[in-house]
């Protein structure tokens, strides 16, 4: 009853207070298209000054999503040095004298791979020796961000939940109301699940929508059940939750509790796979919960795991939101004994 | 110890580090009392209130309310109480931060509302109910955390500096509401600066240094020291180095 009651009261303030309930809702998806835009699907060409070159080699070359532009040994160099192509090549007796602008590592790899690529002639290889490619996982057109995506998604709620069930924790506190509730007969950890059960209502609501953006709107590659990535947000959801409320009943303040952000957050984000550690570190991950939510929507998402894949990686998650509240019930008594 | 008292405090101690914030409280409220505490800020006032509440406990003494050791849950559902900060969501209508504290209490939200119409009369709000609390001025957010602490119609009423901010006018009605709960036989144990709400109130305690120095009614007060007025009684006893 009290619990319910404490609920809905969350419930009622996200109504009433619309930037809150505009930032739960609509930041995550604003910050998911941008990094869809930066790893999605297409990169943008790059421009290569050819000095001399054989006609066969420029066709070859713009097959390599390359902007081949023709000109002269000195218009060339102008042209890197005011940055409009990356590279500028000449080509003699088959060998090619590249000059590159070495500042953006990523583009100087695309245009000597396509420099070096363009070189061989296509017969060269028996068509019938061609390696036969079979895609197990994923696809042949598989973005960054497809692959990446899965993993996004779960990050991006975790830290926007934690955020704000955290700050609105400790607003309790600092407006006094905590005091009051605690003068009253309400048990300590019917606050905590009244907390728990207001937020997490609304969290559905909130992973249901921006899964649903990524999923229908970006596309982002998904084989598996939908249900089941709901069921995986949701659960890192309550786990950012639970954490939120818990580092907010260890702050004093609200400075204290953004302190937890690159202490608690961040981290998190590099032990969840999207990057490559070496083996020693990276299985520190194993200790932080967005490890087991990325893994399971990557499973579902990329690879159309079902429930029995994934079920591990739940009850990890479950886990850590029941040890977080039992924990959070007991930091509680820092402001009332019973 | 009388078995019809409401509130009991026996040497009461709590202390902060070192620093002893309260000393040998011995305090005794009836059923329609109603129990001043007097004395310059910093001298322990809220956090013996915030004992009787419940919310603190005292490192060693004891303190029954309703004839049980306090802190105990079922008692607290018996107290209505009032914080020296306005505790109210804000983004919240006032009829809905009722809706939510007498769900605490355990009332029903036809009885919560029905309640809501006297208490908000009495503080003379009931215009302003649907209005979120942000858009309260200081003086209306005391009065409606005054309903609060009353809309469960608790006996035992704790009430820290309940009319700082209020103007004249509504604090005389407040207080004739107070006497007309304590001739119902609510026990109310309020915290002040005011002085003529010192006067109104049935028995006074003069609190310096985390002691109880001086008990009795303002008349008594006065004509033990040979003074006329309460404020000066303050002063004697709040000011100077005297212990009783």
């Amino acid at each position: 009853m009290r619990v319910r009651a404490l609920a809905l009261r969350i419930l009622n303030q996200l109504r009433h207070d619309r930037r809150t309930l505009a930032l739960m809702l609509f930041a995550p998806i604003f910050l998911i298209t941008l990094i869809y835009f930066i790893l999605g699907g297409n990169t943008a060409p790059i421009s290569i000054a050819v000095v001399n070159a054989p006609a066969d080699y420029l066709r070859n070359l713009e097959k390599y999503n390359v902007i081949v532009q023709r000109m002269d040994a000195s218009a060339g160099s102008i042209a890197l040095e005011r940055r409009e192509v990356v590279a500028v090549v000449s080509l003699l007796d088959g060998k090619a004298s590249v000059a590159v602008d070495g500042t953006n590592p990523a583009k100087v790899k695309l245009a000597l791979a396509a420099i070096e690529g363009a070189k061989i002639s296509a017969p060269a290889v028996r068509p019938d020796l061609r390696s036969d490619v079979r895609y197990v996982y994923g696809a042949e057109d598989l973005s960054m961000f497809d692959n990446m995506g899965s993993t996004l998604i779960g990050f991006v709620i975790f830290f926007f939940v934690f955020l704000v069930a955290g700050i609105s924790f400790l607003q309790e506190r600092t407006t006094g109301t905590l005091e009051k509730l605690l003068s009253m007969p309400i048990r300590r950890w019917e606050v905590v699940v009244g907390y728990v059960l207001g937020f997490g209502v609304f969290t559905v609501l909130q992973s249901l929508i921006f899964s649903s953006f990524c999923i229908y709107v970006l596309k982002v590659m998904m084989v598996g059940s939908f249900p089941l990535v709901l069921l995986t947000t949701l659960l890192s959801a309550i786990v950012a939750l639970t954490l939120g409320i818990l580092v907010s009943t260890a702050a004093s303040n609200e400075f204290q509790m953004i302190q937890f952000i690159p202490i608690l957050i961040i981290p998190q984000v590099f032990f969840s796979g999207l990057f490559d550690l070496p083996p020693v570190i990276a299985s520190f991950g194993r200790i932080m919960p967005l490890y087991y939510v990325a893994d399971a929507l990557t499973q579902v998402m990329l690879r159309g795991g079902g429930l029995a894949d994934i079920a591990v990686d739940l009850s990890v998650l479950l886990g850590c939101a029941i040890l977080f509240m039992v924990f959070n019930t007991f930091l509680l008594k820092k402001y009332r004994r019973i | 110890m009388s078995a019809s008292s409401v509130i009991l405090l026996q040497q009461v101690h709590r202390s902060f580090g070192k620093k002893p914030i309260l000393q040998e409280i011995d305090l005794e409220i009836f059923p329609g009392q109603i129990y001043g505490l007097l004395g310059p800020s910093g001298c322990g006032k809220t956090t013996l209130v915030k004992i009787v509440a419940g919310i603190l406990e005292p490192a060693s003494g004891e303190t029954y309310v309703l004839n049980e050791r306090m802190p105990k849950l079922s008692v607290m559902r018996q107290i209505g109480y009032m914080a020296q900060s306005d505790a109210l969501y804000t983004s919240l209508t006032a009829l809905e931060n009722m809706l939510f504290f007498g769900a605490m209490y355990g009332m029903s939200t036809a009885q919560i509302k029905a309640r809501a119409e006297e208490v908000m009369t009495l503080v003379n709000l009931a215009e302003d109910r649907h209005k979120p609390v942000q858009a309260y001025s200081g003086g209306m957010r005391r009065r409606l955390s005054l309903a609060i602490a009353i809309l469960h119609c608790p006996p035992v009423l704790i009430l820290d500096e309940p009319t700082v901010g209020i103007d004249p006018v509504l604090r005389k009605s407040i207080w004739q509401e107070l006497q007309e709960l304590a001739r119902q036989g609510t026990a109310i144990l309020l915290t002040t600066h005011v002085m003529d709400e010192a006067d109104k109130c049935h028995t006074l305690a003069m609190m310096r240094e985390g002691r109880l120095i001086a008990k009795g009614t303002s008349r008594e007060l006065q004509e033990r020291i040979g003074v006329s007025g309460i404020e000066e009684a303050f002063i004697y006893y709040g000011g100077n180095a005297h212990e009783s």
